[in-house]
């Protein structure tokens, strides 16, 4: 700002050319486009993408963590190797992230787009009604798992209203670790379902009203309406609820850690990277690779919003 | 659309579903507020499924005084609005210079930034956590003398990983508003710094305050990174610290809850007041066609 005069002298000279040539910058207007772009990339590659790579790499080591970088010994694909051979929290935890993606992408995704669908209608109390959907997106999921502790713990809502007051016929349904899985994806669910209705709801605001015209005049029933003609329009929306319950899926860590540390039934990927690395033992390598397991398996969703969103641009 | 008497009764009936789902959705919230304002006594002596024979804030007193909850309060805004605010700050940045001008690798970094923001905390964590332990800082920042388990490494990583969303939104955001604004800029003789501060970064109030309140809702409510980077619990956020209320042997659990509900009443105020901002922040990332 305090060479604005020279600048100001040295632009205008520049302008004419700059018009016609595209960009030609003075010396002072370089460094600012350096600074604006350089300052914040080289603060997310080095917080975000040099960090995933090391982890990666370290994904074919050994290191307890204590001892300096230089007791990090190379074992190859031994890590991935025992992970799937002896590690036993690994298959359980496998099988609830499938579950926990299985269960999205077919009751709480559709769930979340009908409610969009009945919401867009804008019958009476829809106002009430999304704010209703919406509240549970606003809570963390940590506070998410107290609030809904209090509906399912032995003593809770659920377990009263059944009429199992004492602690011997009570269910325990974070306890028992065939029933918990289910319980926490109702709870994520909750979530969930808000945040697919949020966005396929202003998705169908920006569909084209004379689509609905059209086909009303064809006399075509709404829901005949939404099936064949908006919800095919609005594949852009589609493939973004498609990697979003797909990535959440992946990801999910705060609920189960906040109800039992994500054990006995509550395995999932996320926590036992977490485990490998603050857990009773350091084990950087297995949790590394546990990492990257989890990063090949957001590869392909990842991929596929960036090409949804960025195709137009190329 | 379709009016018709079989539209209107399946209206009618469509509505009642809402109206039950709805109060079903909220119903756990109210449970936790229900409870937070029952001392512990009366639940055990009648159950928590029974009529409340005695309502009061009592357990609200002893979870912000006694358990000095209001300090998590401070360490929450401590994290949160300086996160917020450079992130902001460096993401309009970028968003400015690839919307504005034609560089090779305006899509690219783009990419990279979007990515980023969507790759699964865990992979990145390991390295941070070496890092920071690793990191030396000023003894003012932090007595141990390194960055981990200080607010300020909180704040750098939240900044990190939501610049790459932030831009992504205020980039599609710029690219909806006329380049024929900066280009009457540029026949003035703007600098680039000018251009930015002075012309785009008035145009793009609305965007940072839909993103503002969003993210700092997701700051507020993180708890991965709390957890992770800050060891002493009287450093944590409020969302990570709650967990202090939840005794090793012994929790008070109408305590709890309105150390929940203290948690999510400033979410709930933002969401209320701001809803507008806080909709259109989800959705402006998510929606470009």
């Amino acid at each position: 700002m305090t060479s604005s005069t020279s600048t100001k002298t040295a632009a205008a000279e520049a302008t004419p050319r700059r018009r016609r040539r595209g960009h030609n910058f003075t010396t002072t207007d370089r460094a600012v486009l350096s600074g604006l772009v350089g300052g914040p990339t080289i603060l997310h590659i080095l917080l975000v993408w040099i960090p995933a790579l090391c982890t990666v790499a370290l994904s074919f080591t050994y290191w307890d963590g204590i001892g300096g970088l230089n007791e990090i010994h190379w074992v190859g694909l031994k890590n991935y190797q025992q992970i799937f051979t002896i590690y036993q929290d690994f298959k359980p935890a496998v099988r609830n992230n499938v579950l926990w993606l299985g269960f999205f992408a077919i009751i709480a995704t559709p769930l979340g787009v009908i409610l969009a669908y009945y919401i867009d209608k804008e019958l009476k109390g829809t106002k009430f009604f999304q704010t209703a959907f919406y509240l549970p997106m606003v809570l963390s999921l940590a506070v998410t798992g107290i609030v809904w502790d209090y509906i399912f713990r032995t003593n809770g809502f659920v377990n009263s209203v059944m009429g199992n007051t004492d602690a011997q016929t009570a269910v325990s349904w974070f306890g028992d670790p065939h029933k918990n899985i289910w319980i926490v994806l109702i709870i994520a669910s909750w979530r969930h379902i808000g945040y697919v209705m949020l966005l396929y709801l202003a998705g169908m605001k920006s569909v084209d009203p004379s689509l609905h015209e059209a086909a009303a005049i064809d006399g075509a029933t709404s829901w005949y309406t939404f099936r064949k003609v908006i919800f095919p329009s609005l594949r852009p929306v589609n493939v973004i609820i498609i990697v979003i319950t797909v990535i959440d899926s992946l990801r999910a860590f705060d609920l189960v850690y906040i109800i039992n540390r994500g054990r006995n039934g509550l395995q999932l990927l996320g926590v036992l990277v977490y485990d490998n690395i603050f857990g009773e033992a350091t084990r950087i390598g297995w949790g590394s690779a546990l990492a990257t397991i989890l990063f090949a398996l957001s590869i392909i969703p990842i991929m596929l919003y960036l090409y949804q969103t960025f195709k137009k641009d190329k | 659309m379709v009016t018709g008497k079989s539209s209107k009764v399946g209206n009618s009936i469509a509505i009642s579903i809402l109206f039950v789902f709805s109060l079903v959705w909220m119903f756990p919230i109210f449970w936790t507020l229900l409870q937070s304002l029952r001392p512990y006594g009366d639940v055990l002596k009648y159950g928590s499924v029974s009529w409340p024979h005695t309502l009061n804030l009592h357990n609200y007193w002893t979870a912000l005084v006694q358990s000095q909850m209001w300090k998590y309060f401070i360490n929450s805004f401590e994290v949160a609005v300086p996160a917020v605010l450079i992130t902001l700050f460096l993401a309009s940045m970028v968003a400015f210079v690839v919307s504005r001008y034609s560089f090779k690798f305006n899509v690219g970094l783009l990419m990279l930034f979007t990515a980023g923001n969507l790759l699964p905390p865990q992979l990145v964590f390991i390295p941070i956590f070496r890092l920071y332990i690793h990191t030396w800082v000023p003894n003012f920042i932090n007595s141990d003398g390194v960055l981990y388990n200080t607010q300020l490494g909180l704040i750098l990583i939240h900044v990190a990983l939501q610049m790459g969303f932030a831009t992504f939104v205020l980039s599609n955001y710029l690219k909806t508003i006329p380049k024929e604004i900066s280009e009457s800029a540029l026949v003035d003789g703007a600098s680039v710094w000018k251009h930015y501060y002075v012309v785009i970064l008035p145009l793009l109030r609305p965007a940072l305050a839909s993103l503002g309140v969003l993210m700092t809702t997701w700051i507020y409510n993180d708890f991965f990174w709390s957890v992770a980077l800050l060891s002493s619990g009287d450093k944590r956020p409020i969302t990570a610290a709650l967990s202090n209320l939840q005794g090793e042997f012994f929790t008070d659990y109408n305590l709890l809850a309105a150390g929940a509900t203290l948690a999510f009443i400033p979410t709930l105020i933002v969401f209320f007041t701001l809803r507008k901002q806080f909709v259109s922040g989800l959705t402006l990332g998510s929606t470009k066609g």
